[in-house]
């Protein structure tokens, strides 16, 4: 395997080394915010996959140099895909919609449990189960 | 250059991703989200996402660290140690990513301009927006006028969770009340009359 190969490749593994570690996170761990954290960090891994597949080397921000109309100014420029960005701009507004109603969820479900570990509200459940 | 700063930054955030998932207490753990969030801005503005970087910046780090830090006030920060083995999750986790990394081998190296994902609708925006759109800034005129729909779609989005959020909490708070009026009628009667209105 190539320094080239790595090189070019290194961006992709760890975006997915992240992606496991907050999708581990979020199956082993039982507290309900911590999950969510996990969460987030598979989310932000998402982004990085696409910011990383819009990139050029050599390119610029996607901003017009000079009036945008062409011109001598505008041949010799190389500009990073614009498109990954916008929907990544979406979608951390919409990571940041879901992180709330989650987070709700957690304070409800401590204020009727009185806990956020998952195993405890189980427990709770099935004594009330069993109660019945 | 940039490569590198690109490579020293992703190591960090590898770094920071193995504390949160070993760190315990809850408060540290929403601290570290949030270097993990600045991180993951610079990373952007290192491949050129100068618009997702102070987005990231913004919300990732600023307005979710607030959110998480209200949720640890009112649930309090502590974790317990689990009780379960880990080992089925990280045999999943382990097979999952194996099977991503096998993906990618296949996939065009980072920073190619010739790599197919710049080559349908990306050329068609950073050639004809100055004359259809005339905004300098593209990934601003690909948002707010050719993928308008999902600006609007993200904006439903965020007045459905903010309804959601509103009813979880609120809905919370009366029906407590409710039940508190049904315990004890004498001395809350009153604050739960409130409540009721």
């Amino acid at each position: 395997m190539s320094l080239d190969f790595f090189v070019s490749h290194y961006n992709y593994w760890v975006v997915i080394f992240l992606m496991m570690v907050g999708f581990y996170i979020l199956i082993s761990r039982g507290n309900l915010i911590k999950k969510i954290v996990g969460l987030n960090v598979f989310q932000t891994s998402v982004f990085m996959l696409y910011i990383s597949m819009g990139k050029i080397t050599g390119g610029t921000p996607p901003i017009l140099v000079g009036d945008g109309h062409g011109g001598e100014a505008m041949e010799h420029v190389v500009y990073s895909n614009p498109l990954p960005h916008v929907l990544i701009l979406t979608a951390i507004v919409v990571g940041i919609a879901t992180t709330s109603v989650g987070l709700a969820l957690a304070v409800r479900i401590k204020e009727a449990y009185g806990t956020l570990e998952e195993d405890e509200i189980n427990r709770i459940e099935a004594l009330v189960e069993a109660s019945e | 250059m940039s490569i590198v700063v690109d490579i020293v930054l992703l190591t960090l955030l590898a770094v920071a991703g193995i504390a949160l998932l070993r760190i315990r207490n809850l408060f540290a753990v929403v601290m570290l989200a949030g270097i993990y969030s600045l991180l993951s801005a610079g990373l952007f503005t290192v491949m050129d996402a100068v618009d997702v970087a102070f987005t990231e910046a913004a919300v990732g780090a600023g307005i979710s660290t607030v959110l998480f830090l209200g949720a640890l006030a009112l649930a309090g920060h502590h974790e317990n140690r689990p009780g379960h083995t880990p080992l089925l999750p990280l045999i999943v986790v382990s097979v999952t990513g194996l099977a991503l990394v096998y993906g990618t081998i296949d996939m065009p190296g980072f920073g190619g301009a010739d790599n197919p994902v710049h080559h349908h609708v990306a050329d068609h925006y950073l050639e004809e927006s100055p004359n259809e759109i005339d905004i300098p800034n593209v990934v601003t005129a690909v948002l707010a006028s050719y993928r308008g729909y999902d600006t609007w779609g993200e904006v439903t989005v965020v007045f459905a969770a903010a309804v959601g959020v509103m009813l979880l909490l609120m809905g919370g708070r009366r029906s407590r009340a409710a039940a508190g009026d049904h315990g004890q009628a004498g001395a809350d009667g009153q604050a739960d009359g409130a409540g009721h209105r």
